[in-house]
């Protein structure tokens, strides 16, 4: 079977790269991690990948908000190529601070198709600063719930880290929250262990119908708060001392997804 | 064109930065202000016109969805136009890092930018007095050291421009100098150096028949400071009749030297301890203090404290990557009434605020978890808090040594150098004053983690092609230190004018000692020198070449062209005068409090639970990312809630491995009032404790050492740390773990303006690392099923002197826990054997607060109850009372919940030491305590004393 090519991006704070390079590793696929400089004096290395990844951490320090300067960078240096690579069938999946980045370009949510209000650079919807205002690491309980993102399986629960200062997902409009919902782009929704309405710090930012994560309008591009890449060993679960030795780990399965995908 | 373009909160979504500054303005009880604005400034110098600046703002500087923006200077908002702005700019020269990223972000965008400023303008409603207003600029929302406020914002910004710096060698004329004129030029130049010290430089130039330039006595005297080569520890000591003669190597050192453990690689000779991890890799660790900077500017102080300690790991051998963080402060208490406050001091909360906030924001851009930690209160850290900071490297077993040779380039790479941090070595060697924070601002440095981050990655890549020889860290000294260790056996020549500065002006001098951050010096060997830049410029890292190693012995400096200092490394490196100090220790006189019989224990156990220093610290904890890198296997809560205080962080460095390292740490200064001998021991028991809770291979166990204690010239508090010393070597030789690593800070001191003096409590902090073969058998300390059995390792004995117990009635008391060296070694191991054959549910050591904290923690961080039996504690002879049984501090021992079918197996495995069955865990969710007679002790609900547990520091 061919290789599944996966490139995760590295720029200048990224610090989420060795986890996720090993998460997809053993998913299955073939990871290479290149700085951004590389793609940049090179874009056309960005064909030979399928998956993208955009790994947490500060890029470039969270200076001006979070993700901004390097959607700024992707944005003006990178827009084509990126929308080829979605065009073609490809994934891209932000984690955290790729989260960001993703919803900073514009890439997430991706265009809605109706007539919304829309900000500078066409921006809809942003992650802001938590309602805590401050950054916090805590493990959050999530349901998958969209049918179209190919990186997971509705109506999956699964257990995640966040650690983010900025996470709170809000829109521009009601408007907005509503075509996203209709369009089936909500891929994660913060939940109580119960499975009822969270508040904090069930939904540990303040997220505006406890949204943890998004899709764009294919399903192909995933964007998301929590951490799958900190969820790939037993030991990784806060409780793995309470917890029976042959539980699978909750994040393999997202790296996974997107590995079969091109598999299948 | 200068253009300015300010940024707020859309009115429909909450200025949450707005709000926690209000709050903390009402903390400061004031309470005239309503409302808050927060709004963020740039003043950006371009070429462009209003067209491109709208878009810019639009686009980048604000977020389209919750932001808005104004060019200009905007009008206060609707409903605050009564109100007052102040407006907080950065000081000429202190490093902007926002500004950095934004120039390059306007020029991704095609606007031609020169420059960009950033400023915070604060627009504050109600009726606030001139006064009020100076107290919430200081307070809250500016820092003066490093900060203007601006009270009347539509004036002008302080311009940033500095004058270019026009050549002028120095020459400081000492020849003729009489002892008080030696003083007095030491004191004047900020040098700290003693009388002795300045007679040897003024004979050394005699000799050579010339007087120094003032970079020639700036060099001599950063090499020679205490904060650089430990005069103290390593001079000569006269005690009690005895002379010691380097109480650190006849002490501390000489345990590793005498264990002479296989897996000790490199100890006490590089940036960092290092010890054998696996087949193919080491791992090395280093704490660090950073209390002088943290004490005026607490979130600079701290950020660069935990920046140049990560520097530390990177510096050593070939250069290890981070892996981890630690970070242990010591505070006053948060809630000091603030007209006890003296002058020159900042009130407690705001500093613990700003350490975490550092240590934070630091930390978390690095991608380095922080896993482990502590914090203390005492009075005495009012103006002299403690900022301990931790780093553990990760390194290539064959890449733990480098040597520079002759001809090897010499790189500095990384941040620029700027004024900030010149003196650091020598501030940090004296005391602090009232007057502290103004005189010495310019000794605090001001990070930028995201540059560091930039310098590991590419340091990381470069050793990996084996590109360099050697490397350092440029810490305290600055480019003199890191050039003059590197070239120590060599000699070194360097050009000072190529080295990349932040903004014009520096003299030479300023260059050569600055410690501005995020600086490493590599030695490349010439025909490697293409590729380094190629890596570091691949990366956008600055890297320069400053000269080269030689090997005529000499350090040779030049500003274009002109030599402005030559020293022989010989007697830059061991001209330093060692010299005597007298130490003595008078036992102080000490009783044991009468206190009123029958106690209400289970209000006791409420009230040691709400002590700061036994309360949750989650409110620090969470703050920090402590799973990047994707390697924690025991987090530093655990529990059924994810919120119960672990003994120990365990990390899997290699994540397709399950090896693991184990970190912990151990200190209870309040002991050293009774005794600073059994305060070291039981500093080294409760670090080695904590890891052997969640499954550490005590024969793989190493130790790092840091003293924090007053001006060592008052004999008694020498003598308190020969004391320490000793116990550090009886207790690493008891336990045979050797120690690694560490560093003192002497002169924690603070004089007051009326002349009285504050010293700390003599502060040791041993911390821990240690090898775990297999993660998967680790432990955490959360009780886990009803019906398992309890069992108290080790003896309780009647030692409630400096405990908790009696902090409650304020009494020290004179019992200090003894760690009893000939069976403690033996109770740890039969713990850690026990863990490993997988009998063991759950352990938790016992330390602050005894056997009742520690069974009120394990149960309420299980979400189980527990019912304790105190007829099954192992005794002492003589301990009879209950308060004394539930409270006593007495050290080396453990709890553990053992299942009903491991019983057998658990009593085989840990007999012969001494250990009690003494109770079970129940379904119940209270923790019930029964004394000798069956009387119920204690019956409290788990949740009620969490609460108590948790209420203190939920900020």
């Amino acid at each position: 079977m061919a290789d599944v090519n996966v490139l995760v991006l590295r720029t200048a704070g990224t610090n989420c790269d060795r986890e996720t390079i090993y998460a997809f590793a053993s998913a299955g696929g073939k990871v290479q991690a290149l700085h951004i400089n590389r793609v940049l004096g090179n874009p056309k290395l960005l064909q030979d990948f399928q998956i993208l990844a955009l790994p947490g951490g500060f890029s470039y320090g969270d200076d001006i908000a979070a993700g901004k300067i390097l959607a700024n960078q992707l944005l003006h240096h990178l827009a084509d190529q990126l929308h080829e690579f979605v065009e073609a069938g490809k994934l891209i999946i932000g984690i955290c601070n790729g989260f960001q980045v993703l919803v900073k370009t514009g890439l997430l949510p991706g265009n809605l198709g109706q007539d919304l209000p829309v900000g500078g650079n066409g921006q809809i919807v942003t992650l802001t600063n938590n309602d805590s205002d401050k950054f916090e690491d805590r493990w959050v309980h999530l349901a998958a719930c969209s049918k179209k993102c190919v990186f997971l399986q509705e109506p999956q629960r699964i257990y995640l880290p966040i650690a983010h200062g900025e996470g709170k997902f809000v829109v521009s409009d009601p408007a907005v929250l509503e075509a996203l919902q209709k369009s089936d782009q909500v891929a994660f929704r913060y939940i109580n262990p119960d499975g009822s309405e969270p508040s904090y710090p069930d939904n540990p930012n303040g997220s505006i119908d406890h949204i943890a994560g998004i899709t764009d309008p294919t399903g192909r591009i995933l964007g998301l708060m929590p951490h799958p890449e900190r969820h790939t060993h037993r030991t990784h679960h806060p409780r793995w001392t309470r917890l029976p030795a042959e539980r699978q780990p909750d994040g393999l399965a997202i790296f996974a997804n997107a590995v079969g995908y091109f598999k299948a | 064109m200068n253009w300015r373009v300010e940024v707020s909160t859309r009115k429909d979504f909450p200025d949450t930065h707005g709000q926690a500054l209000l709050s903390q303005i009402n903390d400061l009880g004031i309470t005239t202000v309503q409302a808050l604005r927060f709004i963020r400034v740039f003043l950006i110098q371009a070429e462009a016109d209003r067209q491109a600046m709208t878009t810019a703002a639009a686009e980048l500087l604000s977020d389209p969805v919750t932001e808005d923006f104004y060019l200009g200077q905007s009008k206060p908002p609707p409903g605050l136009a009564k109100a007052t702005t102040i407006e907080v700019h950065l000081k000429p020269g202190v490093t902007d890092p926002v500004a950095g990223s934004t120039l390059m972000a306007l020029r991704d965008m095609g606007i031609k930018a020169d420059s960009v400023r950033t400023a915070r303008k604060y627009v504050m409603l109600g009726n606030v007095t001139d006064v009020e207003l100076q107290n919430i600029a200081a307070g809250v929302l500016a820092n003066d050291c490093i900060e203007t406020v601006l009270f009347d914002p539509s004036g002008e910004p302080p311009s940033p421009d500095l004058a270019p710096y026009q050549l002028e060698v120095i020459t400081v004329p000492i020849h003729e100098l009489s002892d008080d004129e030696l003083t007095k030029l030491s004191r004047d130049r900020d040098l700290f150096l003693n009388l002795r010290e300045m007679q040897t430089i003024q004979e050394h130039f005699k000799q050579l028949g010339r007087d120094p330039s003032d970079l020639e006595i700036e060099t001599l005297a950063q090499t020679w400071s205490e904060h650089c080569v430990h005069k103290t520890l390593r001079g000569v000591i006269e005690f009690n009749g005895q002379t010691i003669d380097n109480l650190l190597g006849s002490t501390i050192m000489k345990a590793t030297r005498d264990l002479n453990k296989p897996w000790c690689i490199s100890v006490f000779k590089d940036n960092a301890g290092v010890i054998r991890f696996d087949d193919a890799h080491a791992v090395c660790f280093k704490v660090e203090t950073h209390n002088h900077p943290s004490a005026i500017e607490p979130y600079g102080g701290a950020a660069t404290g935990i920046g140049g300690v990560i520097r530390d790991p990177l510096g050593t051998g070939l250069g290890a990557r981070p892996i981890a963080n630690t970070d242990i402060f010591c505070f006053a208490p948060p809630d000091m009434p603030r007209e006890e406050i003296p002058k020159g001091v900042l009130h407690p909360a705001r500093v613990l605020r700003g350490v975490v906030g550092g240590v934070r924001d630091y930390g978390n851009r690095m991608g380095i978890p922080t896993v482990n930690g502590a914090v203390y209160f005492d009075e005495r850290y009012l103006g002299n808090p403690l900022v301990y900071c931790g780093n553990v490297g990760l390194l290539p077993i064959d890449g733990c040594f480098g040597e520079a040779q002759p001809g090897d380039k010499i790189i500095v790479a990384g941040g620029r150098t700027g004024r900030d941090g010149i003196h650091g070595a020598t501030f940090s060697s004296g005391e602090l004053t009232h007057s502290s924070d103004t005189e010495f601002s310019h000794a605090v440095q001001i990070g930028n983690a995201i540059t560091e981050k930039k310098l590991a990655d590419t340091i990381i890549q470069a050793r990996d092609e084996g590109l360099y020889s050697a490397i350092t860290d440029c810490g305290a000294g600055g480019l003199s230190s890191a050039v003059g260790e590197m070239g120590q056996e060599l000699g070194a020549d360097v050009e000072l004018e190529k080295v990349p500065l932040k903004y014009e002006g520096l003299s030479y001098t300023e260059i050569w000692i600055s410690e501005a951050q995020e600086r490493m010096v590599i030695a490349v060997p010439p025909e490697n020198l293409e590729r380094v830049m190629e890596i570091f410029t691949g990366e956008d890292v600055e890297a320069t070449c400053l000269g080269e190693f030689t090997n005529d012995h000499i350090l040779r400096v030049r500003y274009q062209g002109t030599v402005v200092g030559e020293l022989q490394m010989e007697f830059l490196h061991d001209g330093v005068p060692r010299y005597t100090r007298r130490a003595s220790w008078t036992v102080p006189e000490l009783s044991e409090p009468n206190l009123p019989e029958s106690p209400d224990l289970g209000q006791a156990l409420h009230d040691i639970l709400a002590a700061p220093n036994v309360a949750s610290k989650e409110w620090i904890i969470r703050q920090y990312d402590h799973e990047v890198q994707g390697g924690s296997a025991i987090k530093p809560l655990v529990g059924v809630a994810n919120d119960g205080p672990g003994d120990a962080a365990v990390v899997r460095p290699l994540l397709d491995s399950d090896r693991g390292l184990a970190i912990s740490c151990g200190m209870n200064p309040k002991y050293s009032d009774l005794d600073p001998y059994y305060m070291a021991l039981a500093g080294v028991d409760e670090a080695i404790r904590n890891a052997i809770c969640v499954g550490a291979d005590l024969s793989q166990l190493a130790l790092l050492d840091n003293f924090c204690w007053g001006n060592p010239d008052v004999p008694e508090r020498l003598g308190s740390l020969v004391l320490a010393s000793q116990a550090c070597y009886d207790a690493a030789m008891a336990f045979g773990t050797p120690f690694i690593s560490g560093k003192d800070s002497l002169n924690n001191e603070f004089a007051r303006d009326d002349g009285t003096t504050i010293a700390i409590p003599a502060t040791l902090l041993i911390s821990a690392i240690a090898i775990v073969p297999d993660t998967t058998k680790c432990v955490t300390m959360d009780l886990k099923s009803p019906g398992n059995h309890l069992f108290l390792m080790g003896i309780t004995k009647n030692e409630l002197g400096g405990s908790h117990y009696y902090a409650l009635s304020d009494q020290l008391g004179a019992n200090v826990p003894q760690v009893d060296l000939s069976t403690a070694p033996a109770v740890h191991q039969a713990v850690a054997k026990a863990i490993e054959a997988g009998l063991v549910a759950s352990c938790h050591d016992l330390s602050e607060g005894g056997l009742a904290v520690a069974a009120a923690e394990m149960a309420f961080a299980g979400g189980l109850g527990a019912k304790l039996d105190l007829a099954g504690v192992p005794l002492a002879p003589g301990v009879a009372q209950p308060e004394q049984i539930l409270f006593s501090e007495s050290q080396s021992r453990y709890l553990l919940e053992v299942r009903p079918e491991h019983y057998n197996d658990f009593i085989s495995t840990v007999l012969p030491c001494h250990v009690g069955q003494v109770g079970l865990v129940t379904a119940k969710p209270s923790l019930i305590v029964v004394g000798a007679r069956k009387n119920t002790l204690i019956d409290e609900p788990i949740e009620a004393l969490k609460e108590s547990w948790q209420r203190t520091l939920r900020w």
